[in-house]
């Protein structure tokens, strides 16, 4: 199976000495295509700034970041995003308020050189499980859940292949999340999609994904399977502790 | 009078453009000397009953009850003045997030002092040692350093145990958590609720802790009101979670991705119309 995407000695900063701040310290991993990869650890580890640096959302960076086997330069171009598109951590920060649904996601569709847009509008929202009455209101007459549903659809509106999620359901109830993950769930089988997600919580990251990268200070200190992290079978330390505090909370 | 709070049949209600919207709908419970959780998903009103008691629902909200008690003390009808007394002294909330519930201009240990000084005299030097020993007593390595602190030079974890120093200075009988850790990453979370758990235990307090997360409160609470809608609907001890019944409580518990094995897909809670309308299960001791 060819590398979806593949991500060698990213580094990411911010500031200039004496101030700087080593956000990512090389970070190596790489995806095969159709896989799902789990991000996890700590507030402030570098979780988000990965996917972030990915997208072309941070300023300073180095590494090389390759998708479908193509080096990324400094600038995303478009094709860049019909490939990659990212689900943020917040629906209630990620949508524009005085833009309706219908607006949000036919100006993504006009922007990918989409025709045919309004029979692609109600076909994104069937596949998100809303349905086409939804089309004409605004975000906030929509619950937690929908607004993250909106925001699937937005990402999946180009037909990108790979989606990063970042902490796509830890703003959402419980019952909630089980709703999204299982849509995410689905949409992968359907399209075919390979996933990298971001999250503090093992448990659903366990449920999403085939391998997790562990992140502490910036840098990967440990990668392993979701069956050996069922199996509380860490190496690093911190992963250990990680892992520890996560069963206990569990318990 | 044993128990620390009696509530009986309270309503809580906001006036709307549609008419009035009841967020807590004749609810009945008490608190004995133990640890209470109350659980239940955004819009539940688990938050407006902790609030009701506190009396911290503002107008135009409404606060309706038969009976609301604290220590004995009539909540409804006491002047503002004694209640403030009773507020810190007697119950205090810990709230969910450090960053917006601490005075952000303050130094983190003048603002324990505060509540110190406010319901007692105290000598200055004194009061200093006192809110030194309980920044030491929530495991704060560094007591004289965060004393001297703003909030912002924090970490959250670090803030959400400055605010249970807060609240725990004045010797309250009773404390009220609400989502004491949500803010926080699992790691921390589990100190900081043992922290908060050990504290309550060695001054025999009661305790109210408000979650969403049913499976965090059962480890940390004795009895455990599921609510839905504005009202309870099941009533569990905490050991016994597995026995619950109530189909709401059941999806909530199964709804959750486990850790230690795949479930391929998770259960999706179908929301019944009919537990909105089913009478509120009593609490009360």
């Amino acid at each position: 199976m060819k590398k979806a995407l593949e991500i060698l000695n990213l580094n990411v900063w911010f500031g200039e000495e004496p101030n700087r701040v080593d956000a990512v310290k090389s970070v190596s991993f790489a995806i095969k295509q159709g896989d799902s990869f789990g991000l996890v650890g700590e507030s402030g580890s570098g979780k988000s700034t990965v996917l972030r640096a990915i997208t072309g959302l941070v300023p300073n960076w180095s590494g090389d970041i390759l998708v479908d086997q193509k080096q990324l330069g400094a600038k995303r171009d478009r094709a860049f995003y019909k490939t990659v598109q990212m689900v943020f951590q917040d629906p209630y920060a990620s949508l524009h308020p005085r833009h309706t649904v219908d607006r949000v996601l036919s100006e993504t569709l006009q922007l990918h050189g989409f025709g045919d847009i309004d029979t692609k509008i109600p076909k994104l929202l069937d596949d998100v499980g809303l349905s086409a009455a939804f089309r004409f209101r605004y975000p906030h007459q929509l619950s937690g859940g929908q607004r993250q549903r909106v925001a699937i659809a937005r990402a999946l509106a180009p037909e990108p292949e790979i989606l990063l999620l970042d902490e796509p359901t830890s703003a959402l109830d419980v019952s909630v999340q089980a709703e999204i993950l299982n849509l995410l769930c689905d949409l992968r089988a359907e399209h075919n999609l390979t996933y990298v997600m971001v999250s503090h919580d093992l448990a659903v990251v366990g449920h999403m994904c085939d391998e997790v990268a562990v992140m502490q200070h910036g840098a990967v200190v440990e990668m392993m399977t979701v069956d050996k992290m069922r199996q509380q079978q860490a190496d690093h330390p911190y992963s250990k502790h990680l892992l520890e505090s996560s069963a206990r909370y569990r318990a | 009078m044993s128990n620390l709070v009696d509530v009986e049949n309270l309503w809580v209600r906001f006036p709307t453009r549609t008419g009035l919207f009841d967020a807590v709908r004749g609810v009945s419970f008490s608190l004995g000397k133990e640890r209470l959780g109350i659980v239940g998903e955004s819009g539940s009103g688990k938050s407006m009953t902790g609030r009701a008691l506190l009396r911290l629902i503002r107008k135009p909200g409404i606060v309706e009850a038969d009976r609301m008690q604290i220590l004995g003390h009539d909540v409804m009808s006491l002047p503002e003045k004694e209640m403030r007394k009773l507020r810190g002294r007697d119950i205090s909330m810990v709230m969910q997030d450090p960053k917006y519930s601490l005075n952000p201009v303050m130094r983190v240990g003048e603002q324990i002092v505060e509540t110190l000084s406010i319901h007692e005299k105290v000598d200055k030097k004194l009061a200093r040692q006192k809110a030194l020993e309980m920044l030491e007593a929530v495991v704060i390595r560094d007591p004289e350093r965060v004393y001297d602190a703003y909030p912002h030079e924090l970490s959250g974890g670090m803030g959400q145990r400055v605010m249970i120093a807060m609240m725990l200075i004045a010797n309250p009988k009773i404390l009220i958590a609400d989502e004491p850790t949500s803010a926080l990453d699992v790691s921390v979370q589990i100190q900081v609720l043992e922290i908060m758990d050990k504290l309550v235990r060695e001054r025999g307090m009661g305790l109210i802790f408000i979650s969403h997360d049913l499976r965090l409160v059962s480890n940390f609470c004795d009895r455990i009101l599921i609510m839905y809608g504005g009202r309870i609907v099941e009533i569990c001890e905490s050991g016994k979670l597995d026995q619950a019944t109530h189909p709401y409580t059941r999806g909530l518990l199964n709804s959750m991705p486990q850790l230690d094995h795949k479930n391929e897909r998770l259960e999706v809670l179908n929301r019944d119309p009919a537990w909105r309308d089913q009478e509120s299960v009593s609490g009360l001791l």
